[in-house]
């Protein structure tokens, strides 16, 4: 037998004709979108907020998306305490500027509090135990969604993950039983005590972000522009010199002119040599860079092959 | 150093000549047709590897003793699917040349799978299906085939890969093309290019072959660079579902009332007459605004804030039309389901809420029509139950009046999800005719 389907009906020449959107405003469109999903569906959403380039553009998108009223979810920022000072500044100010409720919970507070045990040696970080404090944060404020940054062309496992993607009451995702994300249809339906992260820039690559940061004129923390920094040298790695990460023998302190490109936990985030001070700049240098950006500069992926899928299913963003 | 600055500066100077714009494109295929290769092939002569994850293949594919660089490894995900060498999930790839920007969507092939596949092939502007030269056309590419046309997706490329293995004979390949346009023509596809490819080889993927001299069609990646994703567009029929509403309630914005919403379908321009559904009350747009500035006009797939001349009460879930272009509004529905459950069946009498555009609606389902047979297209007759990955014509009826085009219409505003209440798990993918 034959399906048979009506035809579509063919748009005029002058619609053809038409200025066509771009690719950052397709993604910004979309993104816009599934923000709105959320506020919409969702009774206590919240942003969370690392002072990242990422997050910075989620905030950025939230703005626009729900002009000119404020974005109506706080934004949550869970602080390892071993933040750069230039990321913690721009947070804040960030808040303030966009009228936004700040929601700040600190690991040192859970650590404290349930007894944890912080890894300890040279490459110790506390990147794992944000999960623990993330999960408290959502059962404090009861919240049933929660924004984040992530994108697809990060790492494998993220590749494969949602833009709504559900987690059971423990925080964990099941890559195996995830709901199939049909159109832009979002089913943000849960029970009490479960929640959806939702990534509205899933589809962007890392220099889409930077071109919108620079199309829109977004002001950035100052380390991700050339600066000339102390900096420990460990394993072909550059890390930002700073009491909270154990040296040996073996480090070396040395003085060059970085950049970093992504700011996260100091403990695990690598500066790269660079000399680019302005937007247009770092994107150069990013359209010629061979290396990727998680690859370049977070150590934690690189422990084992499935190190992120790991901490997925464990809570993590 | 100066070289390096060049290269850089005239890529940047070409995406901002060009307008650069995306294209969502899904592979179709099982790991024996080269898909994984196939994608890894694409990204590698499109320069768009990293230096690290090459590393990473390169030592990946030596302890593996795949000997030459395994380029299917570039997407395989997940530890789970490492170790059986499948993939099982929906797994995207992002890639750019100078022209477009991709979203290489990559489903599993095998019927078990089929889920994922529909779930990847919802959104795709193209499909490649995948054919193995030295097989030719088999239950397989009926069955993808099936999928991409039931979907809608606009256009398909029929990737003859493996032309090495048969000779790289043009008989061949025009053997299977012609198998494969029979097959096409019981279906709705409305762009069909065939291409004979190797993958491994890299003939006619972005370079074009000195193997297949007799070939003077187009490479895939031309095709790629070059579909007319925006005429594929519905951009007549005005439809635009209402997200969220915007209500300042400042004491400057006291009045402020915006529909938060993304035109599914059409152009909205100030001025127009419009009808909210389900409730037919009219009015007219007295502004359209994005991010908090007033805007022209809004067309599809963008995200604006509309503003009405009247106060009339439109929440979530409400759809603002065109006021002489309305849609059906019923609460009887006919549609093409697949069914995605595992665990459930679907039966008359079930119910399940119904997720289209943002309204939903509960629903019982009042019959099983006929299920359709992915693999012979045949139609089955008395069917009591669909279980995962069947796809079937169905009967329901919704609570609430749905204001729905027919799916190959409108493919934003007739599709439409079932959503398990107790599970609250997505069981099924409407497609309303």
């Amino acid at each position: 037998m034959s399906i048979s389907v009506k035809e579509v009906s063919d748009i005029s020449e002058a619609d053809a004709r038409r200025k066509s959107p771009d690719y950052l405003d397709q993604l910004e469109a979309e993104a816009i979108y599934v923000m709105r999903e959320v506020a919409g569906q969702f009774e206590r959403p919240a942003l969370l907020f690392s002072g990242g380039k990422d997050s910075i553009t989620l905030v950025r998108l939230a703005q626009k998306a729900f002009a000119p009223g404020k974005i109506p979810f706080p934004l949550v920022h869970v602080d390892t305490g071993h933040n750069f000072i230039e990321a913690i500044h721009y947070r804040d100010e960030l808040a303030a500027a966009t009228g936004s409720k700040l929601i700040v919970r600190y690991v040192e507070d859970t650590i404290k509090a349930k007894g944890l045990k912080e890894q300890t040696g040279k490459n110790a970080s506390r990147n794992w135990l944000q999960t623990f404090t993330l999960l408290d944060t959502i059962e404090e404020f009861e919240f049933d969604a929660c924004i984040g940054g992530a994108r697809r062309d990060e790492e494998k496992a993220r590749a494969k993950e949602r833009i709504f993607s559900f987690r059971d009451e423990f925080g964990q995702w099941d890559p195996k039983r995830q709901r199939p994300e049909l159109w832009n249809l979002f089913n943000g339906r849960i029970h009490k005590g479960e929640n959806v992260r939702v990534f509205p820039i899933s589809n962007w690559t890392e220099l889409d972000v930077w071109a919108y940061l620079k199309r829109e004129k977004i002001a950035l923390p100052s380390i991700y522009f050339a600066h000339e920094r102390e900096l420990i040298l460990r394993d072909g790695h550059l890390l930002a010199n700073t009491p909270v990460i154990e040296k040996d023998e073996n480090d070396q302190i040395v003085t060059r002119q970085v950049r970093f490109r992504t700011v996260g936990d100091m403990t695990c985030t690598a500066a790269v040599e660079s000399s680019a001070a302005t937007l247009d700049e770092v994107i150069a240098e990013i359209t010629v860079s061979r290396i990727s950006e998680r690859g370049e500069t977070r150590i934690d992926d690189q422990q084992t092959e499935a190190a992120m899928e790991d901490r997925k299913k464990g809570g993590y963003f | 150093m100066g070289e390096k600055q060049t290269f850089t500066h005239s890529v940047i100077q070409s995406f901002k000549i060009k307008q650069v714009d995306l294209l969502r494109f899904i592979t179709a295929g099982s790991v024996d047709d080269g898909k994984s290769t196939l994608i890894g092939r694409l990204l590698y002569d499109t320069k768009n590897i990293l230096a690290d994850q090459m590393e990473a293949i390169e030592r990946a594919s030596k302890s593996r003793n795949v000997g030459e660089i395994d380029l299917a490894l570039l997407t395989d995900g997940l530890r789970s699917e490492r170790e059986q060498g499948i993939t099982i999930d929906v797994a995207y790839k992002y890639f750019q040349t100078p022209s477009r920007k991709f979203i290489s969507i990559d489903a599993p092939g095998h019927i078990q799978y089929t889920r994922n596949m529909v779930t990847g092939a919802s959104n795709a502007d193209l499909a490649i299906i995948l054919v193995d030269a030295r097989h030719g056309v088999v239950e397989q590419t009926r069955r993808h085939s099936l999928i991409a046309s039931m979907l809608g997706i606009p256009h398909v490329i029929v990737a003859i890969n493996k032309m090495d293995l048969v000779g790289n004979s043009e008989d061949a390949f025009l053997e299977i093309a012609k198998s494969y346009q029979e097959l096409a023509a019981k279906l709705s596809i409305k762009d069909l290019t065939i291409i004979p490819v190797s993958a491994l080889n890299g003939d006619n993927i972005v370079d074009r072959s000195a193997n297949m001299p007799w070939y003077t069609g187009e490479t895939l990646l031309s095709v790629l660079e070059t579909v007319n994703v925006l005429k594929d567009q519905n951009t007549e029929d005005g439809r635009f579902s209402v997200q969220y509403v915007i209500r300042p309630q400042t004491e400057e914005l006291h009045d402020y009332r915006g529909y938060a919403g993304r035109v599914q379908s059409g152009t909205f321009k100030k001025g127009d007459l419009i009808k909210v559904l389900p409730s037919e009350q009219e009015s007219k747009i007295a502004k359209i605004e994005f991010g908090g500035n007033e805007i022209e006009e809004a067309s599809v797939l963008e995200s604006v804030t509309i503003l009405l001349e009247d106060d009339i009460d439109i929440s979530r879930g409400d759809i603002i039309v065109s006021l002489n272009n309305s849609p059906i509004v019923s609460q009887d529905i006919e549609a093409l389901v697949c069914w995605m459950d595992d665990k459930k069946t679907l039966k008359p009498g079930n119910k399940y809420v119904l997720q289209h555009g943002t309204a939903r609606s509960r629903c019982s389902i009042r019959d099983i029509e006929y299920q359709i047979d992915i693999n012979s297209y045949e139609k089955l007759d008395e069917v009591e139950s669909l279980k995962l990955n069947d796809v079937a014509r169905i009967v329901l009826r919704t609570a609430q009046p749905v204001a729905y085009d027919p799916y190959q219409k409108n493919r934003s505003n007739g599709a439409a999800i079932l959503i398990d209440e107790t599970s609250n798990v997505t069981v099924g993918a409407c497609m309303i005719e």
